[in-house]
Order: C-alpha cells, then sequence, then structure tokens
C-alpha cells in the first residue's frame, strides 16, 4: 500500500456558470477516505456553502459524479489514494453540463437527451394482457442486459468529447438507453427509436473514441451499444429503400 | 452534425475509396519502376474511357467523403453551424470535385 500523505491539499471549483473560481481546502488525510469523504469534509468542517450532490453513497444512485483530477468519477466509490497519492486534489462538476453551483452540475440537459433519443419504454401490452416472459437466453435479450447496469450517472457524458465538440450530440448514456429498448421484446416502438437516434445529433456523431467505456464506473459499453445502432439504422434504411 | 443521410454518404464513398486507392498506389509504383516519361503515361491515359472512369468516381468519392469529413471538424472544432456549415460542405465538395475533374480531364481526353 502507499504511503498515505497526513494532509491533503484539495482544489475546489466554486461559484455558478460565468463566475467560476477555485478555493483550495487543507484537508486531514484517513487511510480508508473516499473523495466524497473528502468533499463532505470540506462542507461540515471548512465552509457549509459548499453545495454538491449525493444520495446513496454505495454506488447505486448515480448522484455524486464529479471531475477529479481531471477525470470523471463516481465520488462515493473512488478511493482517494488511489487517485491522488501524492496528496493533491482538485474537484469539479462534470464536464459538458451548465453549473449550478460549486459541484453541483444541472443534468436537465442530459435527461432531455435521454428523451430526444426515445430512451423512454413505449408498452406493447396493456394491464390486461399477459406480459412477455424475458429469458436471458434469446441473444436480443443478452444485448439488451448488457447496457441496463447504466445509473444515469452522467459520467460517459462528461467524459465524451464528441458531446464537448457537439453539443446537440444526444451522448453515450441515452443512446445506449436507447439501444437496451431497441433490443428489448416488450418496446413497441422499434421504428420511434431509430427514427429518434438517426437526426442531427443521433448516433452517427460518434466517433468511436471510447472515453465512455473506458470511465463508466460500471464496467458499462456505450460504445459497442452505439455501433449495434448504427448497424441497425443503416439496415433499417436499405429496407425502406427495397420496399420502398 | 452527422444524420444518417451524411453518415452513409461518407462511409459509401470510403467503401468505393477502399479499392481506388489500392488501384492508384499499384500505378504509382508500377509507373514509376520502369520510368515511364510523361509521353508515355499521357499515351496511355488519353482517350481511355477505363482511366477516366476510374479517377472519375475517385473524384467524386473524394469529394463527397472529405467534404463531409471536413464538416464535421468545422462543427465540432470550428463552432460553425446551420446554414454556414451546409455552405461551407457543399463549397469543399465543389471545390474539390472541380480542381479534381480538371486534371482527370486533362490526361484522359483524347
Amino acid at each position: 500500500m502507499t504511503a498515505t500523505p497526513s494532509r491533503l491539499t484539495v482544489t475546489v471549483q466554486r461559484g455558478t456558470e460565468g463566475a467560476i473560481r477555485h478555493e483550495t481546502f487543507d484537508v486531514p488525510a484517513y487511510e480508508n477516505q473516499t473523495v466524497l469523504d473528502v468533499v463532505t469534509w470540506i462542507q461540515q468542517m471548512a465552509d457549509p456553502t459548499l453545495s454538491y450532490r449525493f444520495a446513496c453513497r454505495v454506488g447505486m444512485c448515480g448522484s455524486c459524479a464529479m471531475m477529479v483530477n481531471g477525470v470523471p468519477r463516481w465520488t462515493c466509490r473512488t478511493h482517494v489514494n488511489k487517485v491522488a497519492a501524492d496528496g493533491q486534489l482538485e474537484i469539479a462538476p462534470l464536464r459538458n453540463l451548465p453549473v449550478i453551483k460549486d459541484l453541483a452540475a444541472d443534468m436537465d440537459p442530459f435527461f432531455d437527451k435521454w428523451v430526444a433519443a426515445e430512451a423512454r419504454h413505449h408498452p406493447s401490452a396493456g394491464r390486461a394482457d399477459e406480459f412477455d416472459p424475458v429469458t436471458s437466453q434469446e441473444p436480443a435479450r443478452a444485448e439488451a442486459d448488457l447496457g441496463i447496469e447504466c445509473i444515469n450517472c452522467g459520467i460517459c457524458y462528461a467524459a465524451c468529447d464528441t458531446v464537448a465538440g457537439n453539443p446537440d450530440y444526444l451522448g453515450p448514456a441515452a443512446l445506449q438507453r436507447a439501444w437496451t429498448l431497441l433490443n428489448d421484446s416488450r418496446d413497441a416502438d422499434r421504428d420511434g427509436i431509430l427514427a429518434a437516434v438517426s437526426g442531427k445529433g443521433g448516433c452517427h456523431n460518434c466517433h468511436s473514441m471510447g472515453s465512455c467505456a473506458q470511465y463508466c464506473p460500471n464496467d458499462l459499453n456505450p460504445l459497442r451499444a452505439i455501433a449495434g445502432l448504427k448497424r441497425e439504422t443503416v439496415k433499417a434504411a436499405w429496407r425502406r429503400k427495397r420496399d420502398a | 452534425m452527422l444524420d444518417l443521410r451524411l453518415y452513409m454518404a461518407q462511409r459509401l464513398s470510403a467503401l468505393v475509396m477502399v479499392p481506388l486507392v489500392l488501384g492508384h498506389i499499384a500505378v504509382m509504383i508500377y509507373a514509376i519502376q520502369g520510368g515511364l516519361t510523361t509521353a508515355e503515361i499521357l499515351g496511355r491515359t488519353q482517350g481511355s474511357l477505363l482511366w477516366f472512369l476510374f479517377y472519375g468516381s475517385f473524384v467524386i468519392a473524394v469529394s463527397v467523403h472529405a467534404a463531409i469529413g471536413l464538416r464535421v471538424i468545422a462543427h465540432e472544432w470550428g463552432g460553425l453551424r446551420g446554414r454556414v456549415l451546409n455552405w461551407l460542405m457543399w463549397g469543399i465538395g465543389a471545390c474539390l470535385f472541380y480542381v479534381g475533374i480538371l486534371a482527370v480531364l486533362a490526361v484522359t481526353l483524347p
């Protein structure tokens, strides 16, 4: 185990959009300490006006993602001595999103894009109908299963350089969700999803750089999902041409 | 800034370019091996429908492919959008096609 420094020098981004500043805090270091613990210590012991967001503290809710030393991470599951062996921490709100205040990023654009990608369930059966049994033996279901553990933390969205350069791009999380629904036998709007991911901000903007898969804390692979969407949209387009 | 149509156009033009690039490189290597003179090269290309179609389709594919690729760079790195971006794409495509087809005609017209 690496030696733990006794103090941490933590630089935190403060303020709102247009009035960003950076403040440095001297924080005691412990052997077992997450980045979220550090942020909480600052808020409770040094500056109660610090705003940040968290809920479950165990990597389930996806609320506490922030930029840690320039890399998007879930702070509740990120140990300080794994990312800041030299005792230096730089914490900022998630990249590619507007800042509400301090470390709280505005997630609205992120979730608006889920809706724009038709990444919501389109029911195929009513309350009185038999439900479709879901077994992971079917290839389409197995493909959907690869992406359903997304916790909406926004880390892939913050990591994506295509989102940074192209604000219209729907982003990895929304597209991956659309892909899981496309492979879900219970979803009734296949054509709607394919149309939604084929627009000017759609899956075809992805440059396959793979930061989404690299930084996803749940080891999901949105890059694979987006490649699947590209394939299916192209197939559907050929089919439409043939049938026209 | 890429919808399905532009994406398909860029991928299909890439598909066309793959054999043409290989063919072009092969021709270049062949042409310099034996020391073909300009006159000898022109003697083979002028009046040849085959070379006109080969390099003509190359020019079309390059114009489409490069114009869409530069459109993406202009948007993501240059921040251009909307009509300006469309004009730029069509302008680049038209320029590449114009200079390319002039060159093709210069060596293939009898």
